[in-house]
């Protein structure tokens, strides 16, 4: 693999929440991310996905492990500094397309305001270039005077991604652009980040719950579960042949748009919910719900081993089946 | 045997600040008792409307049903333009939410909320409502049934609330269950738990579920019949293979290019399907999909195209059908 753009070293992020009780949100997750690649990163509410992505760009103080980007670390804790450094490297396009947007501020203010705050651009600069960037993502440039609300959701989540592009960074987390969106929609949106990865060799990670499209949109495919890393792969093998026991339910309680091998199926759903991260249970974090569960896994936590799968491409997974 | 429920011809209208919208325009469908009938279609088409109508959960004024007939078990429900929706809720029709925690009381507990239902509806005591509503719970496979109905909203995951809220739709024995959305906000794992659920309930009491989504995937694996609607009108209909296989009307090709298929060959484009629904304040006076067709036509801009027969079942409002058409539909739907 190429030098990564972004390397993540055993990265954990845990909250205290009082009374000497813990969230462990993101649990020893290790990530490289080669540039211009696109990394889907899927689980279930509640895995830690986007609390990975927020602590990867700083927006979490980091409880232990180190992010690399471009071979310089990555403070644990940001300054107001920091972020301003790192602003116009790494930047993030948001769930919710209504409460992310100011909604006392113009669309022209919005995605200006990197540039007037990152760049000596002047006013008339600066305009020209929300201009071009409202005209990228398939906005109107006359449209720079008018407020959020005056948008549809989908020309929303657009804004939001001129927001984040417009100091062409070369690594941005996707948090789940698309999840508000109707279909028709989202696939405007996926097909306009596929553009603009293209022609600015953007670097991405693609963080949603909808796996078709993470495979769709994705490189590699990462699966969390309960804060820890449990499957990595090209996406299509990921989706197609999963190795983790978890990672193949996922996939299987997916409905596929086609009643025939619908009906073909038999219930494929995963017993019980996701537990609770304030006490992870020792051993594997998905023993309690795991079809193939053994002795072994309940008392000894699995590593991420590596894998080469029946088409030779590299796997990673945590299951003591492969080990 | 007559059909359990039959809309004909449904129309409804919002007044609001900007005048009248249109909100449904012409919408008949049937439903047979232990069938599942999905409507599909983008945000806004009217697919809510047309199930709220039904339940009488319009708000008059502003709503205004201005023509049609919903029979349920023969007898027409919205006959004398005002639903008492105390007959009709509960008793015949339940419903459930995307949102479950919205839609319940969070200062109640969930068996109260259930019991409640039956006090009211079925004039049980309150101890008995209480017992029926633990084993609603456990129906629903809330695992400590009792202990989790003296429990509140906030206590519950959203896979338990909205089990919880079938549970509650369910406690009056309805023939009809409607769930709008029921799976949206849950995750995959969940919603695949939420539909084993229903179709199991399904099997077991022989109910009708209508089945609001836009996820072409849960129709495919729940639907027997789907509607698809677009500005308010159902532009195509029939049982969902022919929906799925054989595709009669534009907007539903579309909807399915606009999705990701997972078939390990394909190297497939995504197609959005480009601009947005129509202005349903003026709706056009052709075919609402006009300005959006990829196939679109001179007579579509003026001509509102009339549902035309292509099987038993299978409807669509295409004027690509038409036999004077010179265009083959036979080339643009065979995909």
């Amino acid at each position: 693999m190429t030098q990564p753009i972004v390397a993540v070293r055993g990265l954990t992020k845990h909250f205290e929440i009082g009374r000497g009780q813990v969230v462990h949100a993101v649990d020893d997750v290790s990530l490289d991310i080669a540039p211009r690649e696109i990394v889907g990163l899927v689980g279930e509410s509640g895995s830690g996905k986007s609390t990975l992505g927020k602590t990867v760009l700083g927006l979490h103080d980091k409880t232990s492990g180190e992010v690399v980007f471009n071979g310089e670390s990555l403070p644990a804790k940001y300054t107001p500094g920091d972020f301003q450094r790192y602003a116009q490297s790494m930047q993030m396009i948001f769930q919710d397309p209504y409460s992310s947007l100011n909604p006392r501020m113009t669309v022209g203010e919005i995605v200006g305001e990197g540039l007037r705050l990152h760049s000596d651009l002047s006013r008339t600069d600066i305009r020209d270039n929300v201009a071009d960037w409202l005209r990228r993502v398939g906005l109107n440039p006359d449209h720079m005077s008018r407020y959020p609300h005056e948008f549809s959701g989908g020309q929303r989540q657009r804004i939001g991604i001129a927001r984040a592009l417009v100091l062409e960074p070369e690594f941005v987390v996707c948090d789940e652009p698309i999840s508000a969106l109707d279909v028709s929609v989202q696939a405007q949106v996926v097909n306009l980040l596929d553009e603009l990865k293209e022609s600015l060799g953007l670097t991405l990670l693609f963080i949603a719950h909808d796996l078709s499209m993470v495979r769709y949109v994705s490189d590699r495919m990462a699966v969390m579960y309960l804060g820890s890393l449990v499957e990595l792969g090209p996406a299509n093998r990921v989706f197609f042949a999963p190795k983790h026991p978890y990672t193949e339910l996922l996939i299987g309680s997916n409905p596929e748009p086609d009643p025939v091998s619908e009906r073909s199926r038999d219930s494929t759903a995963i017993r019980g919910e996701i537990p609770s991260p304030v006490n992870v249970p020792a051993g594997c974090r998905f023993a309690n719900r795991c079809p193939k569960v053994m002795d072994v896994c309940r008392d000894l936590t699995p590593e991420l081993i590596s894998v080469v799968d029946e088409c030779h491409a590299d796997r990673l997974v945590a299951c003591h089946l492969y080990s | 045997m007559s059909a359990l429920l039959e809309v004909a011809d449904l129309r409804v209208e919002f007044d609001t600040y900007g005048g009248t919208v249109q909100a449904v325009r012409g919408v008949s469908f049937e439903l047979d008792r232990g069938q599942t009938l999905a409507i599909v279609g983008e945000s806004g088409c009217g697919k809510s409307v047309t199930v709220q109508s039904i339940m009488g959960l319009i708000p008059m004024p502003p709503g205004r049903i201005t023509s049609g007939t919903a029979k349920l078990d023969g007898k027409d429900v919205i006959a004398d333009k005002r639903i008492d929706g105390k007959d009709i809720r509960g008793r015949l029709v339940g419903m459930i939410f995307q949102d479950p925690m919205s839609s319940l009381n969070p200062t109640m507990t969930i068996g109260e909320q259930i019991a409640e239902t039956l006090q009211v509806h079925r004039g049980y005591s309150h101890r008995r409502a209480i017992a029926r509503a633990i084993e609603l719970i456990d129906m629903t496979r809330i695992p400590e049934a009792a202990k989790r109905a003296s429990q509140y909203p906030f206590e519950f995951s959203g896979g338990m609330l909205q089990r919880s809220m079938i549970a509650m739709s369910l406690a009056c024995e309805p023939s009809i269950l409607i769930a709008d959305e029921p799976t949206t906000a849950l995750d995959v794992t969940i919603q695949a738990q939420i539909l084993d659920l229903m179709r199991d309930l399904q099997r077991d009491n022989g109910m009708a579920i209508i089945l609001i989504t836009h996820d072409l995937g849960v129709v495919a694996r729940m639907a027997d019949e789907v509607l698809v609607m677009y500005a308010g009108e159902v532009v195509e209909r029939g049982s969902v293979d022919d929906v799925f296989y054989r595709s009669a009307h534009p907007y539903t090709l579309g909807l399915r290019a606009a999705m990701p298929s997972n078939r390990d060959d394909a190297a497939q484009e995504l197609t959005p399907i480009d601009g947005s629904p129509p202005d349903l304040f003026a709706p056009p006076a052709g075919c609402g999909y006009f300005a959006r067709c990829p196939h679109a036509m001179r007579a579509c801009e003026t001509e509102h195209p009339r549902a035309f027969e292509l099987g038993e079942q299978h409807r669509a409002r295409c004027w690509l059908h038409h036999e004077d058409c010179n265009v083959d539909a036979g080339e643009v739907f065979r995909k």
